[in-house]
């Protein structure tokens, strides 16, 4: 099983692509379950078709110790399991703790024995590597590869350097692999080519340039996945192709992150190109 | 009347727990570490945690509890604890050498999600990890599971020091669970009356009932040896002694090293005992030794004498899961009523197996898991028992209610004799049986009026 961690800046779109991504990997037949990390529980919406789900921690809260796993994760779209981390409400509590919690009780659980079957475990999480508990599918043993989703804004740049050093320091010790950016276009100047030249100089490369198409936006609405949604539609095969190009990956690497004014230069170099 | 407090009415309680009937989970791992020849138990946290810890054994035991600790301050728990793990390691093994470090953590370090396996390993990176030594490490949250959760947490980490070399070493290993050191001793005397070979691990005889010899030893002699844990993947079997305690470590050895394993009741009282030693006796393919047939025969001998005195009798326990089970089926064998009985160790299944073991009993049996005293003193008071058995804190009980009163179990903070005198096995049944009918006795003299006031009973 390979065990694949989606980091990126808050609001890029990680959710949005690990779900629409997931979706293409089905229609590769392969078997995946899917963990969100983020405390708005929001990661597995468009492959259960709305906020179905229960979270981990709610039904821990409610229902004790004694939980089974039929009860926390649901079947989506393709025969993909999805399980919700959850968390505090906002301004409460310790959110990364949550997460420690949940990715402890589905190992206890037997979510991810072979005899689930399972060909990927896809952790969303949320924003940044905040603290310990946002690195947790990163730790030894759990999540092997990592993408990060970015695009040609300095913000989503500079966050992705950042989680660059949490893999680093993971990686020194454990066996997690940075496989690549996918760049979530937002339609900057000259994207695509300083989203690979950042991913070169962090040693890596851009797996897949994903263009900005409001049928996204449009699946969005009805729940679903692009993939489900309109079959046939542009972006659905942008996404089989990241999917595929996810699942050919060979690229594996300890990333090498920047210095702040290297990043800056990145950015005035192709931003300033024209 | 010290508990006057306590009302009869029971009232649903979700969010308050009232007289813990648990402690901490790193009481557990530190106790389950010093059963390693030559180990010293390091606190990932705050002194303050180390402190109470290190205390909360000594009390119990009476003897030195020796345990570093992490030291955090408010930057450790801001930037993490990989620095002063890091630097811990380096003096731990500069300053006092042991051979191995077990660390577990504490609930400060488990939120800011230090990852213990990747500090091990960045240390032995760097070199901070001597040859030949080695630095175990155990999860050990107290918001969650217990005392028991946290020693077989680090008895797991014990597990996972087992190597296998190919070649079978002829031992079984008997993970013993949370029981005192003269237990460990006992079960060590009845493996070798019955001629089987054997790893023990946890072994805490002779690190915390030592004797007073006028000279300190920060790591005293006893303990199982890091060549006997390596050696846990060679052996033939694993007999675990309690699903609480003891169960995880040994499927863990079975899944990594192909060592079977069977679960055992722990074998405090008769039957418990009978599985035990029929199990070592197919192990050892012996029939059982004329001296064990013996000491069960005088076990069986006092039991039948002294039926008219237990029979019927109400009991309230208080304890640990794997414990308890065994001491339920102890006295409903004896024909004696456990009717309360209270862990403060989450886990259904122990109600379950509570409520099996007492099934034929005739009687209504209230049993809970993850309970408190509290509620065990609000069931004494709706339905009295002749008889209350548990550790110290039981005491306020037994005094406001006027109940026979037995010390058994963590911990025992007044009395002396349970780091000295085992209770498991044959032997250690007979010890039980004679504390129970004392204070049966003690208070049949006591109440006897005039006319009834017998010399021989």
């Amino acid at each position: 099983m390979r065990k694949v961690a989606i980091y990126g800046k808050g609001g890029i779109g990680k959710s949005t692509t690990t779900q629409n991504t997931v979706a293409g990997l089905v229609e590769l037949g392969r078997k995946v379950m899917v963990v969100g990390c983020d405390p708005k529980a929001d990661s597995t919406r468009l492959l259960l078709g709305g906020l179905a789900q229960k979270s981990v921690l709610d039904t821990l809260r409610e229902e004790g110790e004694d939980v089974e796993l039929d009860d926390i994760r649901k079947k989506g779209y393709g025969g993909t399991w999805c399980v919700e981390s959850g968390g505090p409400e906002p301004g409460v509590g310790c959110a990364g703790r949550g997460i420690i919690t949940s990715i402890n009780m589905l190992e206890s659980l037997g979510a991810y024995e072979e005899s689930e079957g399972l060909d990927y475990a896809f952790y969303d999480v949320l924003g940044d590597v905040v603290c310990g508990g946002f690195a947790m599918p990163i730790r030894d043993g759990k999540a092997e590869e990592i993408y990060i989703v970015v695009s040609g804004e300095m913000m989503a740049m500079y966050a992705a350097n950042n989680i660059s050093k949490g893999i680093m320091k993971f990686a020194q010790s454990g066996s997690v692999r940075l496989g690549g950016l996918i760049c979530n276009s937002r339609a900057v100047d000259n994207e695509k080519e300083m989203i690979s030249e950042f991913a070169k100089k962090l040693g890596t490369q851009m797996i897949y340039f994903v263009p900005r198409e409001n049928d996204v936006q449009r699946a969005e609405i009805n729940r679903k996945t692009v993939i489900e949604w309109k079959p046939d539609a542009k972006q659905a095969d942008e996404y089989r192709g990241l999917a595929k190009s996810i699942d050919e990956n060979k690229m594996f690497v300890i990333p090498k992150p920047l210095e702040i004014e290297e990043l800056e230069k990145l950015l005035m170099d192709y931003g300033l190109m024209n | 009347m010290l508990l006057r407090h306590t009302p009869t009415e029971i009232t649903e309680r979700t969010a308050l727990t009232i007289n813990p009937a648990k402690t901490c989970q790193p009481i557990g791992a530190m106790y389950a570490a010093l059963g390693i020849h030559g180990c010293l138990p390091h606190s990932h946290g705050s002194q303050g945690c180390c402190a109470y810890h290190r205390s909360a054994l000594t009390r119990h035991y009476k003897e030195p509890v020796s345990a570093s600790t992490s030291s955090f301050t408010e930057g450790a728990s801001v930037f993490g604890g990989q620095a002063n793990m890091l630097q811990a390691i380096n003096n731990i093994f500069t300053v006092y050498n042991p051979e191995v470090i077990a660390i577990h953590t504490t609930c400060l370090s488990e939120t800011i999600g230090d990852d213990l396996p990747q500090i091990k390993k960045k240390a032995a990176s760097e070199g901070k990890i001597p040859e030949g030594r080695y630095v175990i490490s155990a999860s050990t949250p107290s918001y969650a599971g217990s005392h028991v959760t946290g020693f077989s947490n680090m008895v797991k980490a014990m597990a996972g020091m087992a190597e296998s070399t190919g070649k079978k070493n002829g031992k079984v290993n008997i993970i013993p669970g949370w029981m005192e050191p003269a237990d460990m001793e006992e079960i060590k005397r009845i493996t070798k009356m019955i001629g089987v070979k054997t790893i023990l691990f946890p072994d805490t005889s002779g690190v915390l009932n030592g004797p007073l010899s006028g000279e300190y030893k920060m790591f005293p002699e006893g303990g199982t040896t890091v060549a006997e844990l390596k050696s846990t993947g060679d052996s033939k079997g694993t007999l675990a002694l309690g699903e609480w305690c003891s169960a995880d470590a040994a499927r863990d050895l079975d899944k990594q090293h192909k060592v079977p394993c069977s679960v055992l009741d722990m074998p405090f009282g008769l039957m418990a005992t009978d599985r035990f030693i029929d199990a070592l006796r197919t192990i050892a393919g012996v029939s059982i030794p004329e001296e064990i047939a013996h000491e069960r025969g005088q076990l069986v001998d006092m039991i039948s004498d002294m039926h008219q005195y237990l029979y019927g009798k109400k009991v309230a326990l208080v304890g640990d899961p794997d414990q308890l089970i065994a001491m339920t089926e102890f006295l409903v064998s004896m024909d004696m009523k456990p009717i309360h009985i209270v862990t403060g160790t989450p886990g259904k299944k122990f109600e379950k197996r509570i409520k099996e073991l007492t099934k034929d009993m005739g009687c209504k049996v209230n049993v809970k898991a993850q309970g408190d005293m509290f509620l065990l003193h609000q069931w004494i008071k709706n339905e009295p028992v002749d008889l209350l058995i548990g550790n110290t804190y039981c005491k306020y009980i037994a005094r406001d209610e006027d109940i026979p009163y037995v010390r058994w179990g963590f911990p025992i903070l007044d009395r002396q004799g349970h780091q000295y005198f085992p209770t498991v096995g044959y032997k250690g049944g007979l010890r039980l049986l004679e504390k129970i009918l004392g204070v049966l006795l003690d208070r049949k003299d006591r109440d006897a009026p005039e006319p009834k006031f017998e010399l021989v009973l």
